[in-house]
């Protein structure tokens, strides 16, 4: 038999003709990607899944609300309290507050923005908040006196209520529709208005997917240069964009080919790409960045004991933990305040060990001293979280090496979360270290910093009983000057130290990336879309 | 005939209850809090045990249990616990851009894969069965991701010729779907020609070693119609099976390939809410692809008889 040849015998050319069809039509028409003159296309650090601003404290949901709401006070570049929605006088007992809003504020969906909303937004934000939580234990009255003017009367002086309502993290106290604002802080509002300089689209809202806003044309913004929080909102565009990609070198390709503008975080690793990259500027607009750090269990072995604390202390160097997280120097910085570094209440009173390489041989005679059985350590490490991949190694590590028997659990994050919150001893489903990050504005004073509160088990996992925290948290809160608040945030530091209640590992900062058309972003803790231009 | 698919179709129900009840019961016993998820890292203790009454997070598993079942029982997929949004809405919204994605990987595999697979059982033992083998073992060998990354590279990054990332809905606009479809489609692809083609290939060859092959052959017909028109259809049952469950894997296993790509589909839907442990939306879609399963598995069963006409049921 003869094998015919395969031009006559075979029918298989309809079939890859189809296939080289359909590809070469595709290949030769016009590619549409690139994103428009008017729309701003931005991929954040995270997806947004949880559209209500004061349920819960994920940054990228106070960002979404900074986009569609607006605050009453806000935070400059120099960390002092702003007018935004509204300007405030304080009465000369120091306990009556009142707040004025300024003409021209409307809802999204057209209706004017009352006093009436304030209070109940202010009061909403009030029961998740923790720095709202303290104004409105010394509350007597929060009531609008007026269309415009709302009356704040307290039982005795907080001197740090306008600072706490200016703050950005971690719960910022938006203000929305008294309707909206009506719904339980513990459940999630189902409406999303605002008064913002961005309205949120509903119908292109893909939870995990992609968010959509456009200019909302009836904002009047305030006269003043934009500073952080504070300041003019003038929006350029017409649409910004959120798209989720959970990809790091997807979205560095799509911003070398001009698909998307922006990049909120890029992984160091992957920077070298973007930098050889002529149309892309990689830059640090966020001069505050994270903190990194630790923290102990009190309630259990061997954590209960301040000496052995005091030994992990010793034992964990800054410079160890950064290097491995970040690699480049020019990322990290060693930091030993609890308050973060550049910020007005940074201290590095007590952090030497830590931010000199740590000390071992230090670590090991207080382990002696303190006649250490040998109990395991159960060091929760999260699998899951790029940023949280190498602390827990590193620490495991210079812990061995002190002297400590190190169990190190892998888990996802979630499990994390559900463990920590174990009050049960470690080895029945508890734990007894584990690691986190903070951005740094979420830590920088006494009245919004979880870790340091010493009310037990009412505290922050951990639960460390320090009724001398307390005491001085309340120093804090009654200071009346600048000098006397410093003074109350060192002795909070030396304290905090002396008694482990959380182990500060440097702050690390993670560059953005942009389009060379994109310009005028403002440099902010929170990235916002005010103010840019596209060229 | 219409007996068999309906007591197929009965048999669904047992199926789903299984896997119903399965999914909850598994999902309740792995650790994780869908409140401290919702409500952040600083939340308190007594706030996230008020977020969880709301939810109804600390009722009996029993009674969550009913809960749902009833719900389901009337069409009501639940709501997020973490967005607040309709399940129904986030699957409706998300399914698409994976069964789309599934159909042209599949429809390309086969116009490819079934060819080769052809060709290689044709010329056994020639260079051209060594070519089409050694591809099989490299299309099962190489990760979904690198060949993706490459494809980007070379198609999207060098040449400009496609964009990185992205989706457009056919029905939008069906140029920039297949713009934006071809390359994770080929992508995918190459591990399903790679099934496919050996399957073809080796399935060919105990047909064309039958009797009927020679005398077609004796018969003097043309080479083409005795391989697609007499052996193909001889060895397509086997064929037609691995297509069938080749599809239902792709739609549970395509969510590399949507990470990469950066297609919004219910992969990507799926490991985000295993992640937040988003269970009414976990429980859909593990009930989704179950259900899935079992209706490519009928329909692939109906196929055998139109492809072979000798089988009844």
């Amino acid at each position: 038999m003869t094998i015919p040849n395969l031009r006559n015998t075979l029918r298989l050319r309809p079939m890859s003709a189809a296939v080289a069809a359909v590809t070469a039509v595709a290949l030769a028409l016009p590619m549409t990607a690139k994103s428009d003159d008017t729309t701003i296309t931005a991929v954040m650090h995270s997806s947004l899944r949880v559209l209500d601003p004061i349920i819960t404290t994920a940054h990228i949901t106070r960002n979404h609300g900074y986009m569609i709401y607006d605050v009453l006070l806000a935070s400059d570049e120099d960390f002092n309290p702003q007018p935004q929605m509204a300007d405030w006088q304080i009465s000369d007992d120091s306990l009556t507050y009142t707040l004025t809003l300024r003409d021209g504020l409307t809802f999204h969906d057209g209706e004017p923005v009352t006093a009436e909303d304030a209070v109940a937004s202010l009061e909403r934000w009030g029961e998740r908040d923790s720095g709202g939580q303290l104004i409105f234990d010394v509350t007597e009255s929060l009531e609008a006196s007026d269309e415009q003017t709302i009356t704040w009367t307290l039982s005795e002086p907080y001197p740090p209520l306008i600072d706490t309502l200016a703050k950005q993290s971690a719960v910022p106290a938006f203000i929305m529709p008294a309707r909206i604002a009506e719904t339980s802080a513990d459940s999630s509002i189902s409406e999303h208005i605002g008064s913002g300089p961005f309205r949120f689209l509903e119908d292109e809202y893909e939870p995990g997917v992609s968010v959509t806003y456009e200019r909302f044309d009836d904002y009047v913004p305030r006269e003043e240069a934009p500073s952080w929080m504070a300041g003019g909102k003038v929006v350029n565009v017409d649409r910004v964009v959120w798209t989720t990609m959970p990809d790091s070198q997807t979205a560095i390709n799509a911003l070398m080919a001009g698909e998307i503008d922006y990049i909120e975080q890029v992984q160091v690793d992957l920077l070298p790409i973007l930098e050889a990259s002529p149309d892309v500027v990689v830059e640090n607009r966020d001069p505050l960045g994270y903190q990194t750090m630790g923290r102990l269990n009190f309630k259990h072995p061997p954590f209960d004991n301040k000496q052995i604390r005091q030994a992990a202390l010793m034992a964990l160097s800054q410079e160890d933990v950064l290097a491995t997280m970040m690699g480049d120097p020019e990322y990290y910085e060693i930091c030993g305040a609890i308050f973060g570094c550049g910020t007005p209440l940074a201290d590095e009173s007590g952090s030497e060990s830590l931010t000199s390489g740590g000390d071992s041989q230090a670590a090991q005679q207080l382990l002696e001293e303190a006649g250490y059985d040998g109990t395991p350590v159960v060091l929760m490490q999260p699998t899951d979280v790029t940023s949280l991949s190498a602390q827990p190694v590193v620490a495991a590590q210079a812990l061995r090496e002190a002297g400590f028997e190190v169990d190190m659990q892998p888990m996802d994050w979630q499990t994390l979360v559900n463990r920590r919150a174990s009050m049960a001893a470690p080895e029945d489903g508890g734990w007894n270290i584990f690691f986190t990050n903070w951005m740094v504005p979420e830590i920088t004073s006494p009245l919004i910093n979880v870790m340091l509160n010493g009310r037990g088990e009412d505290g922050w996992f951990g639960w460390p009983e320090d009724e001398e925290l307390e005491a001085l948290r309340r120093e804090f809160i009654a200071a009346e000057s600048d000098e006397e608040q410093l003074e109350a945030a060192r002795k909070l530091q030396v304290h905090t130290l002396d008694e482990v209640i959380y182990i500060p590992l440097g702050q690390y900062i993670m560059p953005q990336a942009r389009r060379d058309n994109i310009t005028d972003m403002i440099p902010s803790p929170v990235p916002v879309f005010w103010n840019i231009d596209k060229q | 005939m219409l007996g068999y698919i309906i007591r197929r179709l009965l048999a669904v129900i047992p199926v789903m209850v299984i896997v119903a009840l399965f999914v909850f019961l598994i999902l309740r016993l792995t650790p994780g809090d869908p409140a401290a998820i919702l409500a952040g890292d600083s939340a308190t203790p007594a706030q996230l045990e008020r977020i969880r009454d709301r939810l109804g997070l600390n009722l009996p598993i029993y009674e969550q249990f009913i809960q749902w079942v009833k719900m389901m029982l009337q069409g009501d997929l639940g709501v997020s616990l973490i967005s607040n949004t309709s399940v129904s809405t986030m699957i409706g919204q998300r399914i698409w851009p994976t069964l789309n994605i599934a159909m042209l990987t599949i429809t390309i595999s086969i116009l490819i894969a079934v060819p080769m697979g052809v060709l290689a059982a044709w010329r056994h033992r020639s260079w051209i069965d060594y070519a089409v083998m050694s591809f099989s073992v490299l299309g099962f060998s190489v990760p979904v991701f690198v060949i993706g990354y490459i494809f980007i590279q070379i198609f999207a990054i060098e040449l400009r010729w496609l964009p990185v990332q992205g989706y457009t809905a056919p029905t939008q606009d069906f140029i920039g779907f297949l713009q934006r479809a071809i390359l994770p489609s080929f992508t995918l692809a190459t591990i399903y020609v790679a099934l496919i083609a050996r399957m073809t290939r080796a399935s060919m060859l105990d047909v064309l070693g039958e009797d009927y092959v020679r005398t077609a052959r004796a018969k003097g017909l043309r080479e083409g119609t005795i391989l697609f028109r007499h052996a193909l259809r001889n060895a397509a049952v086997p064929i037609m099976t691995i297509i069938g469950t080749g599809f239902a894997l792709l739609i549970a296993g395509v969510v590399v390939t949507e990470s990469v790509f950066n297609i919004p589909g219910v992969g990507r839907l799926t490991v985000d809410a295993i992640l937040a442990r988003d269970y009414p939306v976990i429980q859909a879609m593990i009930l989704l692809t179950a259900g899935l399963y079992v209706l490519v598995n009928l329909l692939i069963d109906i196929s055998y008889t139109i492809i072979d006409p000798r089988i009844r049921y």
